[in-house]
């Protein structure tokens, strides 16, 4: 144990009541390296079978519109402008023209310097998806790498809860972890989450990226995930959607079951982000089920779970107006974003 | 909890009925006895097939009498005579290859009748059985021209007539475990299937005609106990092949005895799963509910003792309830069940019978939350816990969805606890160890182990049980070694 590492972390409430206040890289190590393993074979066989279940008729019905409440609309290109993110806002608050029961999204989610547009564009649909209003997601911390000083982590945060982002989606330091800094990326995460918070007190919510597809195995998932928790995460999400393999129904079912651990653990719930490759209403309703069955079917709430998608919402309202036409359309009969 | 959902009252999990349909079954009234390639009326009197999740009858299927039994026989001697003996190992093969393609394409099918006839959930019967059904054929196909490299020396002959019976478990894997070995090594069969679950294997005659087998290579014969007795029993058998309870096991062995006639048994067990506190958890609990709770417990090889490691007891105790809260039972064809119908009324009689001895011994019950349907024969996830060695529900074979948890405190405490038992069919080691898991293997008297995984079946991998649970290999090479002699010694 060098000097350096005997140095207490940064106090981050959970992980104190848990470990103890004595928080030092060692103890989290402890900690974390002490989870039970994940065995690969039977974690995939269990998604997999998830994954069979029939959900149809009145079950899709409802399925379908739970989706679409649970969706952070997302444009994340270098390429994205004012104008894009407004259109992209257009659709989150009316999703199918065609048809005004359809519910609308959680949130939109957009790179931070275009937060404004988002605020401005939303007006007074702006707030919280459980009232029926949208939310604002912003990426920081040098999103999608990650690779830059703190400083400017905090300072890209900053800006973005300043400009009224409601939500910020971090990217843990994937280099440090895997070179086994747990300390380093527990008191960056501690960081980011001071820097969520607002003039007045509160807080914008934390979602920690993981970025799973670069952790490459499910025990890295499963500290990482933990780490996240103990560091003061409200949400863990699983991918950029920049790196392959992004999200994935295992990674997911893991992550689902370490916030079901939590919740058993210390009562207090938290929520779970796949992002990035889910395309389909049918990969979507697999998700579904998922939550239902490993957390419990409270999970299925804007506030504790969210699909991180931009091609998703189009599916889905296609399946939606084939339940309610009886005939499929084609993508000319959604509009895009 | 916020409001979001369309309609509060209904929850998600209320998942609406996806059944299966049954349209694609094009069934008939009543069944006669497949003999010489060909439906003929049995002699016996006919009984009903019920469909245990309803108690509705399905179809009338013949009933065997000594007499038919006769005639199976002298046609499956006749084909081996004639045809079946004289049929070069790739042109046997062909056979078996083209019953393979065809229980694939007629697989839903196939996967809807065992679940209406046996009462095991149709995501079990589309996935497992009826896959792995063309899995065994397709794997047998290719040995039927290789026998030489068996490992029984140049040249392997046939035995003759086989005669098989089979339970009412898995009533069409086990056939095919039965018939795809026997004919690869150039046997010709009188199969058996269980009284309570013949329409599969009636079916899988009609799939035999569709394949232009040879006339009376798979003699399939319906009925009961007396039949399959007639038939073990019968003179001009080579070969028995029983898979089924230990009773009738150790009296088949007896009557062939002396007899010449080769045997094999597939019985009874009473397997322990072993979860070591270093185990993964999570995927630890799936295998325990997967190791007992598979086709409702009606699985020879079942895990049906957990020993775990008492520092994680209570831990994993309560992880197997939360799952076990979310199975689904009742329809077997609903494609969101779990847990299906107990097959028959005599066996529900049973599990309910030693369940009650269990709760009388001390042991701790557990039912899951399901609702009962109001006809059929149901039983709901059981767990017993603190259950002792010397209790009957940790000895006896249930053959019925009832766990029995023992605790461990130590490795040779466990292997102790785990070879306790007159059985030896299977056993599961839980743990992130690799050497532990081997170390533990290699001290255990079962047929099977599995490492960090239950209930998985290949058909290149022998299958069979230690002591009370029979002799003999399925499945693999090995189980070649069952229907074959070298040559030059035994062959007819």
């Amino acid at each position: 144990m060098t000097l350096e590492s005997a140095q207490a972390l940064a106090p981050a409430e959970r992980a104190v009541g848990l470990i103890g206040s004595d928080l030092t890289e060692k103890s989290l190590r402890l900690h974390l390296e002490g989870l039970p393993g994940v065995d690969a074979v039977g974690l995939e066989q269990r998604a997999a079978g998830l994954g069979t279940r029939s959900i149809k008729t009145t079950s899709k019905a409802r399925a379908l519109d739970t989706i679409i409440r649970l969706i952070d609309l997302t444009t994340l290109e270098g390429a994205d402008t004012p104008g894009k993110v407004r259109s992209l806002v257009a659709k989150a608050m009316n999703p199918d023209p065609s048809d005004p029961s359809t519910p609308r999204v959680a949130a939109v989610c957009v790179y931070g310097d275009m937060v404004p547009y988002a605020v401005e564009a939303l007006g007074a649909s702006h707030g919280d998806p459980a009232k029926g209003l949208i939310s604002v997601a912003a990426v920081a911390t040098a999103f999608p790498s990650g690779r830059a000083s703190l400083h400017v982590k905090l300072a890209d945060t900053a800006d973005a809860v300043a400009n009224g982002a409601d939500e910020i989606d971090m990217v843990i330091d994937r280099g440090a972890f895997l070179a086994g800094n747990y300390g380093l990326v527990f008191d960056q995460i501690v960081a980011v989450k001071d820097a969520c918070r607002r003039e007045d007190g509160s807080y914008a919510h934390l979602k920690v990226i993981l970025e799973t597809g670069e952790l490459n195995t499910y025990d890295n998932v499963r500290r990482a995930s933990w780490l996240a928790i103990l560091a003061g995460g409200d949400f863990i999400k699983t991918s950029t959607g920049k790196v392959a393999p992004a999200a994935t129904l295992p990674v997911t079912l893991l992550m689902l079951e370490v916030v079901r651990d939590w919740h058993r653990l210390t009562g207090e719930r938290i929520g779970v982000k796949p992002a990035g490759g889910i395309r389909s209403s049918k990969d979507a309703i697999k998700y579904l089920v998922t939550v239902a069955e490993t957390a419990g079917e409270e999970w299925l709430d804007p506030h504790l779970f969210r699909f991180g998608a931009s091609s998703l919402l189009n599916d889905v309202l296609l399946q939606r107006q084939k339940l309610t036409t009886g005939r499929y359309s084609g993508p000319d009969y959604v509009t895009i974003d | 909890m916020t409001e979001i959902s369309t309609s509060p009252t209904h929850s998600f999990l209320d998942y609406a009925p996806a059944p299966e349909s049954k349209s694609i079954l094009h069934l008939k009234k009543s069944y006669g006895l497949f003999i010489g390639g060909e439906f003929v009326k049995g002699s016996g009197k006919p009984f009903l097939t019920v469909s245990p999740s309803t108690e509705e009858t399905i179809a009338e299927i013949a009933n065997a009498s000594a007499k038919d039994v006769d005639a199976a026989v002298a046609a499956a001697r006749k084909a081996y005579d004639s045809t079946w003996r004289k049929l070069s190992g790739a042109d046997r093969g062909k056979y078996l290859f083209r019953i393979a393609r065809l229980v694939q394409e007629r697989a839903r099918e196939l996967a809807v009748a065992e679940s209406l006839d046996n009462g095991k959930p149709i995501k079990e019967s589309r996935d497992v059985d009826v896959p792995l059904v063309a899995a065994w054929f397709f794997y047998y196909a290719g040995w039927a021209d290789k026998l030489d490299y068996a490992g029984l020396g140049p040249n392997p002959k046939a035995l003759g007539v086989a005669a098989q019976v089979i339970p009412w478990n898995f009533p069409l894997l086990m056939l095919a475990w039965k018939i795809a070995p026997a004919l690869a090594a150039g046997n010709t069969v009188v199969i058996k299937p269980a009284e309570t679950t013949p329409l599969s294997a009636l079916i899988f005659a009609e799939i035999l005609q569709q394949a232009d087998l040879p006339a009376g290579v798979v003699n399939i014969i319906t009925g009961a106990g007396d039949t399959g007795e007639a038939l073990v029993n019968h003179p001009d058998v080579n070969k028995v092949a029983f898979t089924g309870s230990t009773a009738v096991g150790r009296a088949i062995a007896k009557s062939t005895a002396g007899s010449g006639k080769k045997l094999t048994l597939e019985l009874g067990g009473k397997a322990a799963n072993i979860v070591f506190d270093d185990a993964p958890i999570d995927q630890a609990v799936e295998g325990i509910v997967n190791g007992i709770f598979f086709n409702q417990g009606h699985v020879c090889c079942a895990g049906s003792r957990l020993l775990v490691q008492e520092n994680v007891h209570e831990e994993v105790v309560e992880r197997l309830k939360t799952r076990l809260a979310t199975l689904r039972l009742g329809d077997p064809l609903d494609k969101n069940t779990d847990i299906g119908a107990i097959n028959s009324r005599e066996q529900l009689d049973r599990i309910r019978t030693l369940s009650d001895i269990g709760e009388k011994e001390g042991a701790e019950r557990w039912t899951a939350p399901c609702v009962i349907p109001d006809k059929g024969f149901w039983f709901a996830p059981t767990i017993f816990d603190n259950v002792s060695t010397s209790s009957t529900i940790a000895r006896e074979e249930i053959f019925g969805p009832v766990l029995s948890v023992l605790t461990f405190r130590t490795p040779a405490e466990a292997i102790a606890k785990a070879n306790n038992t007159p059985y030896g069919l299977s056993a599961g080691i839980w743990s992130d160890k690799g050497s532990k898991i081997l170390a533990v293997a290699d001290e255990l008297r079962a047929g099977v182990i599995w490492a960090n995984t239950f209930n998985r079946f290949d058909p290149a991998s022998p299958f069979g049980g230690y002591k009370e649970s029979g002799y003999g290999r399925e499945g693999g090479r090995h189980g070649l070694a069952a229907y074959l002699s070298s040559a030059g010694w035994g062959a007819k």
